[in-house]
């Protein structure tokens, strides 16, 4: 382990509602969390997908912005202040001698904690990839699903596939960097905003844009690294072309990620756990909200707030072996801010 | 003259396994939610907000008849890798809403394996 390593209580993998909950029951028990998330905000799937959606089912608010109810998480975790990585996944886990963890993300960060909370929702959205023959062998020899560095592929021959909004985008602006560039698209429309599939067209007339339309990308062959992509057209014509990279862009899907190799028991994409405290089969490991599955799951926020409340009180026999924990209210109690 | 409180469902896993179910109207189910509920191989991981389509059909049998498909729905199938002329998100086909006798899919997204 590094000595830059971020020290806290709890590793809380996921920043959605039921993770920044989790701060504030395990704050009432003066424990410490930092939160990881692939997004590059909180409040997961409420924050990115639907912030301007109402939520009818917490209690106490017969309706509230999903986007509003993740503000007002943040304002009622504030006086645990929890730290945050966002915009990075967690890749590893590693247990140390002293039977602390050490979490370990995309970018190499790295948190040391005693407990973990798994509170990851869907998973992580990743690219979807396409049924081509070969493609995976090619994966970073040529195949990429995102572009990254948009200067790796100057005076390169990049082929892309894909309709929607990215794929129209990067043919725009590959247009200029690329030394040929080819489009593959299934229709002979696009459903992406209409100034963009206009300029694709525009690029197309100029011999700027080979554009490929109601065709698929069949086949990648290369000898080490990627060199023909093979396409076919609705008529079943074949054509082959030469290229150095092939990219993908169909868009994201969920997907339970590096977790997965963790060790726990997964039954359908959800982690199983115990019901007493939401533990899963790794001691000091806990899965919380719609990532976690018991007889009886219902995947609602509402549960997951439930489960967070007793996550925290086992969480506390990690992180202080030797207390006897007893349990007050917060009226009694009050919010003792860290 | 057909029963128009029921509608007949024949579908087909990603192993070419068929089964059939007899589903009652007025419930407020979607196709993925039945398919759920009857155990029957598919995905879903989003429970229904269009979003993940791992909930993916191919309709064999009555897609003329079905609801017309949402922006929302449309965009997402535009956006995957594999698509038929008959493809449809079962979470965004609502039972109560289908005036047909039988309906005939095959699942084209992913199942729990």
């Amino acid at each position: 382990m590094e000595q830059s390593a971020i020290q806290t209580d709890i590793c809380i993998v996921g920043a959605g509602p039921v993770g920044l909950f989790a701060v504030f029951e395990a704050g009432l028990l003066k424990m410490r969390c930092h939160l990881v998330d692939a997004l590059p905000q909180v409040g997961g799937q409420l924050s990115e997908i639907y912030p301007k959606k109402p939520i009818y089912d917490i209690p106490g608010y017969p309706s509230v912005l999903a986007g509003e109810l993740v503000d007002k998480l943040m304002e009622q975790i504030a006086p645990f202040k929890p730290g945050f990585t966002l915009g990075e996944r967690v890749e590893a886990l590693a247990r140390q001698a002293d039977d602390s963890f050490v979490v370990t993300t995309s970018e190499g960060t790295q948190i040391a904690c005693k407990v973990v909370v798994i509170a990851g929702g869907l998973g992580c959205f990743e690219p979807r990839k396409p049924a081509v023959g070969n493609l995976e062998k090619f994966e970073g020899k040529g195949v990429s699903y995102m572009v990254l560095d948009p200067e790796k592929y100057r005076d390169q021959k990049v082929v892309l596939a894909g309709g929607g909004d990215s794929a129209l985008d990067w043919a725009i602006f590959l247009s200029d960097v690329a030394s040929e560039l080819s489009l593959v698209h299934r229709n002979n429309t696009f459903r992406g905003a209409p100034e963009s599939a206009e300029k694709v067209f525009d690029l197309a007339k100029a011999g700027k844009l080979n554009l490929l339309l109601e065709s698929e990308v069949t086949q990648i062959s290369g000898n080490g690294h990627l060199q023909t992509v093979t396409v076919t057209n609705k008529q079943k014509e074949i054509q082959e072309l030469n290229t150095d990279a092939f990219i993908p862009l169909f868009g994201l899907t969920p997907k339970l990620g590096p977790i997965a190799e963790w060790g726990l028991s997964i039954d359908k994409n959800a982690i199983e756990v115990d019901t007493f405290d939401y533990s899963t089969g790794v001691p000091g490991v806990f899965a919380i909200g719609d990532i976690n599955t018991y007889p009886g799951k219902l995947k609602l926020i509402l549960c997951g707030f439930h489960e967070a409340a007793l996550m925290a009180q086992s969480a506390f026999t990690f992180v202080y072996p030797d207390q006897k924990l007893s349990f007050k209210y917060t009226t009694v109690n009050g919010v003792n801010a860290f | 003259m057909m029963d128009e409180s029921f509608v007949s469902i024949e579908a087909e896993d990603l192993n070419g396994r068929k089964a059939h179910f007899e589903v009652p109207k007025g419930m407020g189910l979607s196709l993925m939610e039945v398919l759920k509920g009857e155990d029957f191989p598919i995905l879903a991981t989003c429970g229904g907000m269009a979003l993940c389509a791992t909930c993916h059909v191919q309709v064999l049998q009555g897609y003329d008849q079905l609801p017309e498909a949402s922006d929302d729905e449309l965009d997402m199938l535009e956006s995957l890798p594999v698509l038929t002329d008959t493809s449809r998100l079962s979470c965004q086909l609502k039972i109560d809403a289908m005036h047909l006798p039988n309906l005939q899919v095959k699942v084209l997204g992913e199942d729990n394996s």
